[in-house]
């Protein structure tokens, strides 16, 4: 029940400031679901953002932080008249901040069927290594 | 030391986000037209979207990650049923710090208008967007009736 009331609330505040720009700014973008799961090697995360191509999906780390956009492009047709949309942005973004531990300058980024899918290595020096045991 | 990246803690602007999305609901819910007796809560898998011209209805379906041979389109009179699988792999060795996204079977329905013609229906995947055409008869197109 908590979580409807909190809306309520959220409806009022912006009833009472209907033009907010901060408030319209967040309405324009789809916030793109992620997976992020860590190994020894560092973490990936994997993002969905259907209808974004490679020309059009933006990685960048600014700063500390990774910077996730994208536009979703559509073959609409001229004349078309929207009957229900459940998507009603074009604009994927998500944000995250990054570890010191993580080396910003050897993430790897790759893009199929709109999922992205992001490698951020851990510093060299600071991967788990394996130390040998020696017999006696 | 631990990144947000790494932490479980939700930031503020998540929290604002899933409010946001919750108060669209409550808004959607008294405001929008009401909604099909078929259709899906928002944020169901996978997101739908159906825009029509005179000549033809499309439908998008917002797929990622899917392969296409994994996907069942069909229609049976003005009933388009997409149903299908997108299987995410789950890392066994690696620790999961978020898991939003959405995998498994699926199954839509969308309801069309009577003209449609179900002979003629051309689906095509691209960019993890699903996209279906429908073409829509005729006789069903809007005439301009000229004036003598």
């Amino acid at each position: 029940m908590n979580a409807s009331n909190a809306a309520v609330t959220q409806r009022d505040s912006h009833s009472a400031a209907p033009t907010s720009t901060h408030h319209r700014a967040v309405e324009s973008v789809i916030r793109a679901p992620v997976d992020i799961y860590e190994d020894g090697e560092g973490i990936v995360l994997e993002a969905d953002m259907p209808g974004v191509s490679k020309d059009r999906l933006t990685v960048r780390v600014d700063g500390e932080t990774l910077v996730l956009e994208g536009n979703i492009r559509f073959d609409l047709p001229e004349q078309a008249e929207a009957l229900y949309a459940d998507v009603r942005s074009t604009i994927y973004r998500r944000n995250f901040v990054l570890g010191r531990e993580l080396d910003s300058e050897q993430i790897q980024a790759q893009l199929k069927d709109g999922v992205l899918r992001v490698k951020i290595p851990k510093r060299a020096e600071l991967r788990p290594r394996k130390i040998e045991v020696q017999g006696g | 030391m631990f990144s947000s990246l790494t932490s479980f803690q939700t930031s503020l602007l998540d929290e604002f986000w899933r409010l946001h999305q919750e108060l669209e609901e409550v808004v959607g819910d008294g405001l929008a037209s009401s909604s099909g007796i078929r259709s899906l809560p928002r944020g169901a898998f996978p997101a739908i979207n159906v825009v029509q011209t005179p000549a033809d209805v499309q439908v998008y379906l917002f797929a990622p990650g899917l392969d296409p041979k994994q996907l069942s389109v069909s229609i049976q009179q003005n009933l388009l049923t997409i149903e299908g699988e997108r299987q995410i792999p789950h890392q066994g060795n690696a620790t999961y710090y978020r898991q939003e996204r959405v995998g498994g079977r699926f199954h839509r329905a969308v309801s069309l208008k009577d003209d449609v013609d179900p002979q003629r229906v051309e689906a095509t995947y691209r960019d993890g967007i699903v996209q279906i055409t429908l073409h829509r008869r005729e006789a069903a197109r809007p005439r301009q009736i000229e004036i003598h």
